[in-house]
């Protein structure tokens, strides 16, 4: 039988080892911390990880690119559009191709409301841990109106599953618009309320302020990215560094805090909301008609309309979907690694191809795998009651730490 | 509003420094590269597992280049590739300068007779899961890695699930997993006990 015990098995005097999760209401998923308890303060601490391992990266060698993006959807269950994005991006990139810019413009304006949605569930759940039970509820209140326009758009809540390789896989509903340009509204003042609740609020800054400080340094070392590399003084947003999609025609900001403490990284999630509320607003005037999906149908899948209707789009949708020699996207034999910004920080997909119909490997770089590791060495000489301060602002998501 | 100032000074995507990071390393490695790729938005060098851990010190620590910023570290087989590859495995390290705007990858050609790598813990902490993970699902062993053990899979699995030989069903591990008992059997209460 497997135990437990080496684990922190040599202690200094007067400790007490103690055991969080993985089953753990304060644990978000399925993560476990091993700390060895001084009185409140803890010592030392060791994560383990692997609870919710789904083996994607294997079979997604099995399976082709487009179905891939059904597997996406359950990396960051919080933002599935963004994994359906970068994924899409990763693809295109690899057979080099176009995306019509309709297509285009949808995936900023859906990228950006899920971004909205990933935030207001941390800054929602990070206050809850501290016993803020109010500012879950105002911030779920947004998020379902932000899954009733997922649903609408895509059919689905939470596995979208939303774009094809080329494009999207449907256009956007009657009143897409004036829907989205309501939520915004109340989402902003939601945004308000919460800076309102909490920036002056004792409690809550004496939990946050000065806890589980980061520095500059340690950000580049253990290659963090997003949110919580922002709250340190780094202004890397891929968003910026390379723009992909419409991002070069928006005008945003990146906010960035120096602190680099639980606070900061508070802060900097609602900072984003702002600016992502500023880029579906001009993103929303780019819309114009035109096609959504490419229509190089060596590549792209036809509109699946067509396919009940003409010939020619039946034979393309059969040679991309049927297994078979030369069926699918037959990208060149070659490997390519591709980044977007996710909520989290940088979503990477290294794809190594054997000009095939299926990857011959799918590497996901998640952002949370790589933001994770830095966790036990935050916790040491903290307090216990600063575990949860801490995780809930790392945003961790079992589902991409563990694939 | 927020106090801070919201700042957008990112650094950029430059691709004019793509050219700068190839003459550098062809000057300082030379021979010992197996080859550079330049891609979308990166440069890829191959080399052999020996000199990897040479090429990412160099990225790191040459001040003209200043690839400090770790991306990820992943593993590859090449098992009956449709491309002739030096060796069976890879490992690729991606890197990241803000001072050059550009990323770089360090793909290094690993044995499947010996798969052996000097670990890069030294240089970057991210290095250390990553290629924990790597262990895990390829096998391949990081030396000078201060704790080399599972990550992913459970730690008395048995085989490397990511390999190409390994099936995709696995080898029926999953119905002969173990089922460990908080409370020993023997001491469980007994039926109209409880």
């Amino acid at each position: 039988m497997y135990s437990y015990e080496h684990e922190i098995e040599e202690r200094t005097e007067n400790t007490v080892r103690m055991n969080v999760g993985p089953s753990h209401p304060a644990m978000h998923g399925t993560l476990r911390v091993m700390m060895e308890v001084q009185g409140e303060r803890i010592v030392r601490a060791e994560q383990e990880i692997g609870f919710l391992h789904t083996g994607f990266e294997k079979l997604g060698e099995h399976r082709s690119y487009n179905q891939f993006i059904t597997l996406s959807d359950r990396l960051n269950y919080f933002s599935p559009l963004n994994n359906n994005i970068g994924f899409a991006i990763a693809a295109e990139e690899l057979v080099g191709l176009e995306v019509p810019r309709r297509a285009q413009v949808i995936r900023t304006i859906m990228a950006e409301l899920s971004r909205l949605a990933d935030h207001s569930l941390c800054v929602g759940a990070m206050a809850m841990d501290l016993g803020a039970f109010t500012s879950i509820l105002w911030t779920f209140v947004e998020r379902e109106k932000l899954y009733d326009v997922f649903e609408a758009v895509t059919g689905t809540r939470l596995t979208t599953s939303y774009t094809r390789v080329g494009g999207v896989a449907f256009d956007l509903p009657d009143g897409f618009e004036k829907r989205v340009m309501t939520i915004l509204d109340s989402m902003e003042e939601t945004v308000e309320k919460l800076r309102g609740s909490f920036y002056k609020n004792r409690i809550f800054l004496d939990r946050t302020e000065g806890v589980g400080i980061i520095t500059p340094a340690e950000i580049e070392s253990f290659g963090i990215t997003g949110p919580i590399a922002r709250s340190t003084g780094k202004t890397y947003d891929i968003r910026k560094y390379r723009p992909y999609l419409v991002y070069n025609e928006l005008e945003f900001d990146v906010p960035v805090y120096t602190q680099g403490d639980t606070l900061a990284r508070y802060k900097v999630r609602l900072d984003e909301m702002d600016q992502s509320i500023r880029i579906v607003r001009q993103a929303l005037r780019l819309l114009e008609p035109g096609p959504i999906s490419a229509l190089d149908q060596k590549h792209a899948l036809p509109d699946k309309m067509s396919t009940y209707t003409d010939m020619e789009s039946l034979i393309h949708h059969f040679k991309m979907i049927m297994p078979g020699p030369d069926h699918g996207l037959n990208p060149p034999v070659t490997d390519l690694y591709s980044a977007t910004e996710s909520p989290n920080g940088e979503l990477g997909f290294y794809l190594v191809s054997d000009g095939g119909s299926n990857p011959w490997r799918v590497r996901v770089r998640p952002p949370s795998f790589i933001n994770y590791p830095i966790f036990s060495k935050l916790l040491e000489g903290a307090m216990l009651a600063d575990v949860v301060a801490i995780l809930g602002s790392f945003n961790i998501i079992a589902g991409e730490l563990d694939r | 509003m927020s106090a801070a100032a919201p700042v957008s000074a990112s650094p950029v995507y430059t691709r004019e420094n793509l050219a700068v990071l190839a003459a550098r390393v062809e000057a300082a490695f030379g021979e010992r590269l197996l080859g550079k790729e330049e891609k979308t938005q990166y440069i890829q060098f191959s080399v052999k597992a020996a000199d990897a851990h040479d090429l990412a010190r160099f990225l790191k620590e040459e001040p003209a280049l200043g690839f400090t910023w770790f991306v990820d570290c992943c593993g590859v087989d090449y098992q009956r590739y449709p491309k002739a590859m030096p060796e069976r495995f890879a490992v690729v390290t991606t890197l990241f300068s803000p001072a050059l705007g550009v990323k770089a990858q360090v793909r290094a050609f690993v044995p499947a007779a010996n798969p052996r790598l000097a670990s890069l813990c030294d240089l970057f902490a991210g290095a250390n899961w990553t290629e924990r993970e790597t262990f895990d699902l390829y096998g391949i062993v990081f030396e000078g890695h201060p704790d080399l053990k599972r990550i992913l899979m459970p730690d008395d699995f048995d085989g490397h699930p990511l390999r190409k030989d390994y099936p995709l069903r696995g080898r029926g591990e999953r119905g002969a997993f173990p089922v460990y008992h908080a409370v020993p059997l023997d001491n469980a209460p007994k039926e109209g006990e409880g």
